[in-house]
């Protein structure tokens, strides 16, 4: 019988069940998450004009850039301003 | 196991002096175990636990021990030094008063590393049974544990080995690896490195090149994840890169070569076991490139014009260069014999480096050959003269860069100026040496999103 050592990091990350979604949008605060690639605004600008038409209250976010993962007090902010978050990636 | 107190020995049949002893050993009555025949006295150590666990090298090996602690020690055989540790005086009437003793066979290369494993306990890493019917290639193919070729299987008494090449602690953290950030010990890169091929005294490079790729600045979770081609290109600079056996000469980028080979593995085998970086899942490349298996290449110091890499970015000696890199685009000048007209060439083909109208974007690496090398050098141009030169041949006219013109959509958005705009940023065009003796070829790695939003080339120190 051959023993060999585990390559991994060993992790075994809690996994948490996503929150229900939302019946609807009306009332509530929707973050847009631009993540700073080219374009993205214009799938966000549009976005935000459907949500606001809806009846949703919208805040605007951006990644300083797409490469990099967004830094802790911006996912902060939104987690303590939004109830829903939109994520934009676009080319 | 708690020793008896009294006097212990540790001997072995096939020992000259354990012979010699054995009347006196028998006349103390010490609890002697013996590491070659379980029925010469009443101890047996054939396992070679209770010397391993001892530390003993030399057979004899006498102690006293008291309370269960070893409280004096003495090898060999020494009239004066046993009555000393023994309070019994005249001991081994007869014999000489002095022999040397033999080595312990719990130190004999062969069964060293095995029994570090087994009974060392420096090893953390859980440890996994295969089954007797498991082909032990296909089981780590299964356990999504390889980059698609087969792998080294990663045994205690290997990773034991391994760990010889560094005199860091196995516990110690080297990085916290993306994109999962998981605190990586020095021994889960030795774990990986076995798998990669590595031999031990490749693992100093690999612990300093996953050091350097986890570094804030070289963005490796965007790297990762991005839908570029590119991965992490380690350079090394040095005389451990000849120490180690890497190439920087013939087919320096190409396939060949044990350390260039397994040391770039061993570092994309981290961020895959280790970081969770895998393909399809958090790698999104549109098509990646192949040097994600392995991108790993020693400058060439010698008859360089140019300082050493690692140096002019502030690391003397020994170092490693980690850089985003995306492949390798040849560059083709065969007539050339002025620095002047080379630079021009160098300048041309790293124009289109990603594309032709897109400036300050991406980064790239220069691989200057040497019967290019030898142009400059001739000219007296070191690596600050090259980056000026051609950074005033890559000057782009912004009107040439605009989106439409030369009827591409791709290019700057209109309104980016009159003016000219340079093609790299500051920093952001690396220039080594590499390469065969022979052939009027450099190359381009060309690089990921440049700098501040992107990726920064980042250099370490290996600590031998």
């Amino acid at each position: 019988m051959t023993t060999v050592l585990d390559p991994t990091g060993e992790r075994r990350p809690a996994e948490r069940a996503p929150l229900p979604r939302p019946a609807s949008l009306r009332g509530r605060t929707v973050g847009l998450l631009d993540i700073g690639k080219a374009r993205g605004d214009v799938v966000l600008d549009r976005l935000a004009e459907l949500l606001a038409a809806d009846g949703a209250t919208v805040r605007r976010y951006r990644k300083p850039t797409f490469a990099r993962v967004a830094p802790l007090d911006l996912r902060q902010r939104i987690t303590e301003q939004c109830e829903v978050v939109v994520e934009a990636l676009a080319d | 196991m708690q020793l008896p107190d009294g006097l212990v020995a540790v001997v072995k049949r096939d020992c000259p002096t354990c012979l010699l002893v054995e009347p006196v050993l028998r006349e103390l009555g010490a609890a002697v175990w013996c590491q070659d025949d379980p029925d010469w006295f009443d101890g047996d150590d054939t396992s070679l636990e209770l010397s391993h666990r001892l530390g003993v090298e030399t057979v004899p090996t006498l102690l006293r021990v008291d309370g269960g602690r070893e409280t004096a020690r003495t090898v060999g055989w020494s009239r004066e030094q046993w009555a000393e540790l023994t309070g019994v005086p005249g001991l081994g009437e007869g014999l000489p008063d002095h022999r040397p003793g033999c080595g312990s066979l719990s130190v004999d290369p062969s069964r060293a590393d095995a029994l570090e494993a087994r009974h060392g306990g420096r090893l953390a890493s859980r440890r996994v049974q295969l089954a007797d019917l498991e082909d032990e290639h296909e089981a780590l193919f299964d356990r999504g544990w390889t980059d698609g070729l087969p792998v080294v299987p990663p045994t205690p008494e290997r990773v034991v080995r391994m760990l010889r090449g560094t005199t860091c602690d196995p516990g110690e953290v080297v990085a916290v690896v993306p994109p999962d950030l998981v605190p990586c010990t020095v021994e889960k890169v030795a774990v990986n490195a076995v798998m990669a091929g590595c031999r031990p005294e490749h693992l100093p490079v690999v612990l300093a090149a996953v050091e350097a790729a986890c570094a804030e600045e070289f963005a490796l979770h965007g790297l990762l994840a991005t839908t570029y081609f590119s991965g992490p290109v380690v350079v090394v600079n040095g005389p451990v890169a000849a120490r180690v056996g890497m190439n920087s000469g013939v087919n320096a980028l190409g396939q060949g070569n044990r350390a260039n080979a397994t040391i770039g593995r061993a570092l994309q085998l981290v961020v895959r076991n280790v970081g969770g970086g895998r393909p399809g899942e958090v790698d999104r490349a549109t098509l990646g490139n192949p040097g994600k298996l392995t991108f790993c290449f020693a400058e060439r110091e010698e008859g360089s014009p140019f300082a050493p890499l690692a140096a002019d970015r502030g690391v003397p000696g020994d170092a490693v260069t980690v850089f985003a890199g995306a492949g390798v685009q040849p560059v083709v000048d065969q007539l050339s014999r002025d620095a002047e007209s080379l630079a021009r060439t160098f300048a041309a083909c790293l124009r289109v480096n990603a594309h032709p109208k897109l400036p300050l974007a991406f980064d790239a690496m220069l691989v200057v050959s040497p019967e290019h090398g030898r142009v400059l050098r001739e000219a007296g141009w070191d690596r600050t003269r090259l980056l000026a030169e051609l950074d005033g041949l890559l000057r782009l006219p912004a009107g040439e860069l605009v989106r439409g013109a030369g009827g591409m959509a791709e290019g700057l958005p209109p309104g980016a100026g009159d003016g000219d705009v340079p093609k790299f940023r500051p920093g952001g065009l690396l220039v080594a040496h590499a390469g065969g003796d022979a052939g009027l070829f450099s190359a381009i790695v060309g690089g990921w999103v440049a700098g501040e939003t992107g990726s920064a080339p980042v250099t370490r120190e290996v600590r031998v």
